[in-house]
């Protein structure tokens, strides 16, 4: 940024530091496999408590499968959004990283896509199973994996601006879903409008598309909003 | 002995500095130049401000001054600049308990430019010997503050900001300390620190060292002062 002429170096060194937070991000997450493996187990719970609820009747299922199929995933991925940023506040390393006179939005990126690879992406894991217990036929499958993939995708991304505004709450857990949940409404509309045209062998380019482009929007925007946020959040 | 090739531009020049909290202002204003090789240490009671000095120095909170200039370029425009060459020790460890030392150390050298690191050949001169390799919840809170001294070598920074150096540490620790520091200052470095108590008191450290006294100011608000 000092020298605009480096376009080249630029982005180089914003790869770079991208690449280094994602790195260190992954190995925590990886770090405790736990944590990936505990939304899987509370998605398949959610799918099978709605098989109950609904009731014996195979057409009736079959009506609701969907939505069920893609709440569970949801709240899974939701649950798991623990502050993306808490520990970095307690330890002082989201200070350290402000004072660095490093570019913050490159780690911003790393961060989101981190927690989007770990606990978004491991939830596909419990797809097939998922799809067994509601009898959704196996050609949905590829339809129920981009919209879960464009989903989680967008839900890490609004994460880090909820985070970003819940920073110096301790109890923002809860307040950080209140937040979230209601800007994930539109994904979710146009997921399940992809996956009911998919099941009545319908055109769903028109949601897909749709779907895309508010991931993508998120995927642009939010990092440049959680830095505006942050700088004003850490700067008492 | 202390300043061999005294620098006539000073790496770090403030005129009438004053840090705030809630829209007060804590310290009467100070004013200093801090050159290559030199170390300036903060004193005052608990509370007058110097963590929010140092805080304020790095852009995490706000800063008045009349003139505060960074190796001759002045803030706030130089703030970026200033920051890429300072490293700053807080009182909170900045390291992952559930990584190893040596893979919080590559995290931040990377992110500081440093180039690859030899992270035993690093444990062991900073008294870690066999521990790179340990989760940093293992370590105690000294050993933790020990592998946070790694941070502040990183990518060879011209200004060190030290917050308490000395706590949790032991007696070898201590003397580690000073001799960072001390290495920092003869390659042309400079440090700020804030101190509690008697300290160095025949150490290398003393005969390079000045004091700072923060005073408490009376109660003036930051719209009052001078804009920075």
């Amino acid at each position: 940024m000092a020298n605009p002429t480096s376009q080249p170096h630029f982005a180089r060194r914003w790869l770079q530091l991208l690449f280094t937070a994602l790195k260190h991000e992954l190995r925590q997450r990886l770090r405790q496999p736990s944590q990936l493996l505990h939304p899987i187990g509370f998605a398949v719970l959610v799918a099978l408590l709605f098989g109950f609820a609904v009731g014996p009747q195979p057409d009736k299922l079959a009506l609701v499968a969907p939505a069920a199929l893609f709440i569970a995933l949801l709240l899974a991925n939701f649950l798991s959004m623990e502050l993306l940023f808490a520990s970095d506040f307690e330890d002082g390393t989201l200070d350290a990283l402000t004072a660095s006179g490093r570019e913050l939005v490159p780690l911003l990126y790393g961060k989101a896509l981190a927690f989007w690879l770990a606990q978004g992406l491991s939830l596909l894991l419990a797809l097939p199973l998922l799809m067994i217990l509601l009898k959704l036929p196996a050609a949905l499958a590829p339809t129920l994996i981009f919209t879960f993939v464009m989903v989680s995708l967008g839900l890490s991304f609004l994460g880090l601006i909820g985070s970003a505004l819940t920073v110096r709450l301790r109890a923002g857990a809860m307040l950080l879903m209140l937040l979230i949940l209601p800007q994930a409404v539109p994904l979710l509309i146009f997921s399940l409008g992809a996956i009911n045209a998919a099941q009545l062998g319908e055109n769903n380019a028109a949601p897909l598309l749709y779907l895309s482009a508010i991931t993508l929007a998120l995927f642009v925007l939010a990092p440049l909003a959680a830095k505006g946020v942050l700088s004003q959040e850490i700067s008492d | 002995m202390a300043f061999s090739t005294p620098t006539p531009i000073p790496i770090l020049g403030a005129h009438e500095l004053v840090g705030a909290r809630a829209g007060f202002a804590l310290f009467e204003p100070v004013s200093f130049d801090l050159h290559a090789g030199q170390l300036l240490w903060l004193e005052g009671d608990n509370g007058v401000g110097k963590t929010t000095l140092l805080r304020g120095l790095l852009g995490l909170s706000p800063l008045k001054f009349t003139r505060l200039s960074f190796q001759g370029q002045p803030l706030p425009a130089a703030r970026a600049h200033m920051q890429r060459l300072s490293r700053w020790l807080s009182h909170q460890s900045t390291l992952k308990s559930s990584l190893s030392v040596a893979q919080n150390w590559q995290f931040w050298a990377a992110l500081y430019n440093a180039g690859p690191i030899d992270a035993a050949e690093l444990a062991s001169s900073l008294g870690l010997d066999g521990l790179e390799a340990q989760p940093v919840a293992s370590l105690s809170a000294g050993q933790k503050k020990r592998a946070q001294l790694a941070l502040l070598r990183f990518g060879n920074p011209a200004l060190w900001l030290l917050d308490e150096p000395f706590a949790n540490l032991d007696q070898s620790g201590i003397k580690l300390v000073e001799q960072l520091i001390c290495r920092h200052l003869d390659h042309g470095g400079a440090a700020l620190s804030t101190s509690h108590g008697v300290l160095g008191t025949g150490s290398a450290l003393a005969s390079r060292a000045s004091a700072l006294k923060l005073r408490p100011a009376n109660l003036v608000q930051m719209d009052e002062l001078a804009d920075g």
